[in-house]
């Protein structure tokens, strides 16, 4: 068996794409403790220990499994304001639009709902 | 041009069903997202940075008006009002939902487009001159062909599943405007110079990307009758001998290298001379009922100048700049053949607004026998425009932003989406195509400047040409940050050639600087009459990269 | 391995053969690399089928066509294409036994697969237990008739076309 790809530092956010939408989705912790996602990245749950890091990938396994997402990974953060900012410029892109169209995606507010904006 | 006939429209609406039935199998599990993804590829499905994308094939780039609004009210409907023009003729839409594809291309089919085979490993949208049927220096018009060749290649059973993707343009002019040097497969229609029998030149294995090669002459004049047969022949030599084992190697022009295009040549004609020819080939009332559909529109008897038109010109000196560079000579004395700029300065290349297609498609209607054209350079065509209407249209089109008199010059560059949309990008295109666009707006300056194309790709994938601009940038990721790599002296035409790399990668901030001295030694050294691609002929890159060198050690 | 073809799934008549040893088997498939032995060994009443990689040169195979009763075509993955260019060729150099593709197609390839010369598919357990028979069944009629001539269809669209004409119903130009 092939060693398991290596993971990314810590601390670190799981996003993938909706299947049937496209819409980009983060990993978050639901009310009972289980995972759950959001198109809010500022709702991200940050793993910051191994234990955390490994639930999420356990949950994009089920999630990939269950045909409800594609492309899940995680994405190395920094914490910026409280709020997880992905490291990579391209995973920046990921969590806020295009950049030359400000009132698109997710920096405008898309499938972000007012009251669970953070 | 083209109409579907009842074989056509079955054909379409077979495949939207087809695919609304993979959806449905990707859902329920039957088949996996490794097998549902080449399938949703090759019905123009991508999945990109912020969602899917739609990519939509215009065959040849060849748009009715009606179709054009059909485009507009999908944008409106299921994306977000506007779309993108590709550098190979298509339509996409940025953020349509996976559920909602199946209508779209019902939508589509209503209008007699569809999505086949815009991505994937296998033969992709065929494109054309913009101007075909129009062009002064035209032998014959590749529509037919484009079109006898969409056909033959849709849903083909054994080429379905290359080494790798697979592109054929079509020109049947003297001047290349379909980039076909740079495609898998590309074929000029020319007159034998003792049979005076029209026929193709057919090269293979040009490409950009990781390793850009021109393509070679593997015949030198080809019998129209025997298109299909030689195609197969070649995708079946491809199909088995491409390389497999990496990706970037998998392209034609890999193998054409390595074996060499005298030896693909004799393999090709070894095949095609074994195969059954007459059964493969189209029959000639065939290739005729086709090309009826491509006859020129009923002209007006017109004076070769209208003199409407002059006098316009002359009390309206930014029309009369308009009509200079957007407009190019027409076979049929009175008309011209009108670029729509979609270049305007600071918008994304190639993007427009569902309004603003709908404003072209009534122009078209009004003025220009109801069709359009897209061009490899993300512009729209009207191609047959009375010359005496071009002031009224050009009103028009100044009302809604699309009267820029760029066409050809610094400022109507090529992008790709670049990493404001693209998976694969590495680094962003478009805002680097804006700030050259906001350091080159002045109207003055540009055409003093004169002819010069700029092509900008976010990814060594190329899809941004930039190997073949005059100036090309390339944008990669260099430490973490975004990094642009210029080249100089590429050329898209029948003299096509590859770029040379200038120097190292500048940041974004530095590449309008740089691009700036590139062009004053241009300005100072320039002979009279001179063009930029000519000038760099001639003098060599030397005192461009001496100037460039200036500006990297600068900002080192 | 789960066999069909365009009526169903399909009981394999053939006994794979590790080497060149065909013993009493009266319908061997042997691997490309034992096929001369075998040949060798075979006996009046046996046939021989032998399972081909799809990198072959049709060349090394047309020597032993008339000999074959059975090729089946090795697909590594089912993106791997080659398969159906080498079925087309062998079909084309005038083979008239059976032509089976083995290995990980998927339904949506099925019709492609027929088109290209091949009698049958040969599938692993896994993929024929994602993808039930009915699926494959319904994927081929999908598209009822393609463009290309001389791939099986007399009912092309373009002989549709070239027999309108002839009838009068569809005008040359």
């Amino acid at each position: 068996m092939a060693a398991a790809p290596k993971r990314v530092p810590l601390p670190a956010i799981l996003l993938a794409n909706d299947l049937l939408d496209g819409d980009v989705v983060f990993a978050v912790a639901g009310a009972a403790g289980q995972l759950a996602w959001t198109r809010d990245a500022a709702l991200a749950l940050v793993a910051s220990d191994d234990a955390t890091a490994e639930s999420l990938e356990a949950f994009a396994a089920a999630e990939l499994a269950g045909n409800r997402v594609v492309d899940a990974y995680l994405v190395d953060v920094t914490m910026e304001t409280g709020q997880p900012v992905p490291r990579h410029f391209r995973e920046r892109f990921k969590t806020l639009g295009p950049s030359n169209r400000p009132d698109l995606g997710k920096q405008a507010g898309d499938g972000i709902s007012a009251g669970q904006r953070a | 041009m083209y109409r579907y006939d009842e074989f056509d429209e079955r054909f379409v609406r077979e495949r939207v069903a087809q695919f609304r039935d993979q959806v449905s199998r990707r859902l329920d599990g039957s088949i996996t997202e490794d097998e549902f993804k080449p399938l949703r590829l090759k019905n123009g499905v991508y999945l990109q940075l912020h969602a899917y994308m739609l990519r939509i094939a215009i065959p040849y780039g060849t748009l009715s008006s009606k179709q054009l609004r059909q485009l507009a009210l999908i944008g409106e409907r299921y994306d977000r009002g506007y779309g993108h023009f590709t550098t190979r003729q298509n339509l996409q839409f940025n953020w349509p939902k996976l559920r909602d594809v199946p209508e779209i291309l019902d939508l589509l089919a209503d209008v007699e487009m569809h999505c086949i085979q815009t991505s994937g490993n296998c033969i992709r949208n065929v494109t054309a001159d913009h101007f075909a049927g129009v062009a002064q220096d035209e032998i014959e018009d590749p529509r037919p062909t484009a079109e006898l060749i969409r056909q033959w290649s849709s849903l083909h059973p054994e080429f379905d599943y290359l080494p790798r993707k697979f592109k054929i343009a079509v020109t049947g002019a003297e001047h290349d405007r379909a980039v076909i040097k740079a495609h898998d497969i590309g074929l000029r229609l020319r007159r034998h110079p003792d049979t005076h029998e029209v026929s193709y030149e057919v090269s293979v294995g040009g490409g950009l990307g990781r390793t850009p090669m021109i393509g070679k002459v593997v015949r030198d004049y080809l019998p129209k009758y025997d298109l299909l047969a030689f195609l197969e022949a070649i995708m079946r030599v491809y199909n088995l001998e491409g390389r497999r084992d990496n990706k970037y190697k998998a392209r034609v022009k890999i193998l054409v290298h390595e074996i060499g295009v005298e030896e693909f040549r004799r393999r090709v004609e070894e095949e095609f001379a074994r195969l059954d020819g007459p059964s493969v080939n189209a029959d000639p009332a065939e290739v005729a009922r086709i090309a009826a559909y491509f006859k020129a529109p009923d002209y007006e008897v017109l004076p070769a100048t209208s003199r409407v038109l002059e006098a316009t010109k002359a009390a309206n000196p930014a029309f009369a700049r308009w009509v200079e560079v957007n407009t190019i000579p027409h076979k049929a004395p009175g008309y011209a053949a009108l670029t729509i700029s979609l270049k305007p300065v600071g918008e994304a290349p190639g993007d427009a607004t569902s309004d603003q297609m709908r404003l072209v498609a009534d122009l078209a209607e009004q003025y220009s026998h109801a069709e359009i054209r897209v061009t490899h350079a993300q512009n729209l065509v009207l191609p047959y425009v009375r010359q005496r209407d071009l002031f009224a249209i050009w009103q028009r089109l100044g009302e809604a932003g699309l009267a820029s008199a760029n066409i050809g010059l610094i400022t109507d560059i090529i992008s790709c989406p670049g990493l404001d949309y693209c998976a694969l990008a590495t680094a962003r295109s478009i805002p680097i195509a804006q700030a050259i666009q906001h350091r080159f707006a002045d109207d003055d300056r540009q055409k003093a400047i004169g002819e010069l194309n700029i092509k900008i790709s976010g990814c060594i994938n190329a899809c941004g040409h930039h190997h073949v601009g005059h100036i090309g940038i390339l944008g990669l990721e260099k430490r973490g940050i975004e990094s642009y790599q210029i080249t100089l002296g590429g050329d898209a035409t029948e003299n096509a050639a590859i770029g040379e790399i200038l120097g190292p990668g500048l940041a974004a901030e530095d590449v309008p600087d740089a691009i700036e001295r590139i062009v004053n030694v241009y300005l100072s050294e320039r002979a009279e009459g001179e063009s930029f691609i000519e000038n760099v002929r001639r003098i060599g890159p030397a005192p461009f990269k001496a100037a460039f060198q200036e500006i990297a050690h600068a900002v080192a | 391995m789960p066999l069909l073809d365009r009526n169903g799934t399909k009981i394999d008549a053939w006994t794979r053969s590790e080497g060149s040893g065909i013993d009493n088997l009266s319908q061997a498939l042997v691997p490309w690399e034992a096929l001369t032995e075998a040949l060798q060994h075979k006996t009046r009443d046996q046939r021989i089928g032998v399972v081909i990689p799809n990198n072959i040169r049709i060349a090394e195979l047309k020597l032993v066509l008339r000999q074959l009763s059975l090729i089946a075509v090795s697909f590594p993955a089912y993106s791997d294409g080659r398969g159906f260019s080498l079925a087309k060729l062998i079909r084309n150099h005038g083979f008239t036994g059976t032509l089976r593709a083995s290995g990980p197609l998927i339904a949506d390839q099925f019709a492609y697969a027929l088109s290209c010369g091949f009698d049958e598919i040969e599938l692993p357990e896994a993929n024929a237990a994602r993808q039930p028979v009915e699926q494959w069944l319904k994927a081929v009629g999908q598209i009822s008739h393609g463009y290309q001539r001389g791939y099986g269809d007399s009912h092309n669209i373009l002989d549709q076309r070239r027999t309108a004409r002839a009838a009068g119903r569809l005008a040359a130009s």
